[in-house]
């Protein structure tokens, strides 16, 4: 296809933001605001409840741990869901800046489903009595958390960027199939992991001295989700920036 | 049509022609099933009952073995470029290969099953339910791997890559194929575990080639 042709009008809004300096200044200035947001909630929402929200009837104070568990969990699959929207974005517009963003997801949101498995398994020694058990939510966590691995290793496996970029957006919407088996493998199949209680539809099952906290934890993790990929993308804009600087050098050189 | 079945039988003879690649995936998998019973013991009541798992994983990995030559050789000799403008779609060239893969590796896993099941004293009324299970079992294996070795083409180390991609996404296969062959010994229905793993058979049958066509393309970029 030439290059010269001009984006369909549908993809022009969204490549307004393909343009790296563009993006580099937006992102500039959004980056220290969504950083700082990200920090205050999560320590509010960690300080609330870890000292300040009531101990579980049954469950006592472990029940703490699932101010850092439920977010990280609901981070790894949004993460992977971001990972799909950006793949397809880099598919069906070959947006630069989506491949970017894609390779940077990977990684952390691989740290966020290691974070989650980790509490799940600590919270998981003392109430279920075993670190780890085989049931359908955990074993779906773990190959997302597989799926993370994969895709971080294809996209860096390639002496062609734009090649790994491609396979990596082909692999990440194969392995999509696998977020509605975690939402919905606790509906699905008879798990030792509990049910959702935080529903889109209808009131959550949870007392609202601990929803607050769990909302801010969630909220804070979020941005600090999007901040860490902000700041990576902006890296790797930067990385390439200079090494094309590199290049043009070494060929000045060459040339001379 | 034409062009499909001629592709398909050219993948055919060389598979053929090079007889001892072709049983390598299938030694594999007869010496590795039959480590099981060297490592935790004869007991007839022991090895019966994870039989189906010992088949299942070993069936899995013997059919990743030879995904990595599935495309390597033609992307090297460059008749790839010359398979991806025969006009064929991309996607029906990935079938082919899916097809061809099923059919060299696939099938004679599938006939070396029934005697594996029979060696490690599997019950006898869950044989025909493992090999039942392990039709669309195979298919979808083909298929996905078809997919992975797309995806890995021309990658540094392609081959250690592609494990780490494929086996992630099998795990259904493996659970509900597995869980078909326990439903029976256990005296309850293996039916709805074999439906639903045609039903991921039926899902992946256009999904994969799909895939592993734009892969392929992009890799012949």
């Amino acid at each position: 296809m030439d290059a010269t042709t001009p984006p369909p009008p549908g993809g022009r809004t969204l490549h307004r933001f393909a343009n790296p300096g563009r993006f580099l200044r937006i992102s500039g200035r959004v980056l220290p605001v969504v950083a700082l947001l990200g920090l205050g909630l999560t320590l509010t929402g960690c300080v609330w409840g870890l000292f300040f929200a009531p101990a579980d009837w049954q469950q006592g104070d472990a029940v703490r741990i699932m101010y850092v568990h439920v977010p990280a969990a609901w981070l790894a699959s949004f993460g992977y869901l971001s990972l799909a929207i950006c793949s397809v974005l880099s598919l069906v517009w070959r947006h630069p800046l989506a491949d970017l963003a894609a390779a940077e997801i990977g990684p952390v949101g691989a740290a966020f489903t290691a974070l989650c498995l980790a509490t799940g398994s600590i919270w998981g020694k003392p109430m279920w009595g075993a670190w780890w058990v085989w049931d359908a939510r955990l074993t779906s966590v773990l190959v997302l958390f597989f799926l993370y691995l994969g895709h971080v290793a294809l996209v860096r496996a390639f002496d062609d960027p734009q090649r790994g970029y491609r396979a990596g957006a082909i692999l990440a919407l194969i392995g999509v199939v696998n977020l509605p088996i975690i939402k919905f493998s606790v509906d699905w199949w008879n798990t030792l992991h509990q049910p959702a209680t935080i529903k889109f539809t209808g009131a959550p099952t949870m007392y609202v001295g601990m929803l607050w906290p769990l909302l801010l934890c969630a909220l804070g993790f979020t941005f600090g989700f999007v901040a860490i990929v902000l700041a990576r993308t902006r890296a790797a804009v930067m990385e390439r920036r200079i090494r094309g600087l590199l290049m043009a050098r070494a060929q000045e050189a060459d040339a001379r | 049509m034409t062009t499909f079945l001629a592709l398909l039988a050219r993948e055919l003879r060389l598979s053929l022609r090079h007889g001892t690649d072709t049983l390598a995936a299938l030694l594999f998998f007869v010496i590795a099933a039959a480590l099981f019973p060297l490592a935790i013991g004869p007991a007839p009541e022991t090895l019966g009952r994870i039989a189906p798992g010992i088949i299942w994983v070993c069936a899995l990995l013997a059919a990743l073995l030879p995904l990595d030559r599935l495309f390597g050789a033609d992307l090297e000799d460059g008749s790839l470029d010359l398979l991806l403008l025969s006009g064929l779609p991309a996607s029906a060239v990935a079938a082919a290969k899916a097809a061809s893969h099923w059919l060299v590796t696939g099938v004679p896993l599938l006939l070396a099953a029934g005697p594996l099941a029979v060696m490690l004293r599997m019950p006898e009324e869950a044989i025909p339910v493992l090999l039942a299970g392990l039709l669309p079992g195979t298919v979808v294996l083909s298929l996905l791997g078809t997919a992975g070795a797309a995806l890995v083409l021309g990658a540094r180390r392609g081959g250690v890559l592609l494990p780490l991609l494929v086996l992630p996404l099998t795990a259904p296969v493996l659970i509900f194929g597995v869980a078909a062959a326990d439903a029976v010994s256990g005296g309850l229905s293996a039916r709805p575990h074999l439906l639903l793993l045609f039903a991921l058979c039926a899902g992946a049958l256009p999904l994969c080639p799909l895939a592993a066509g734009a892969g392929l393309r992009s890799a012949a970029e």
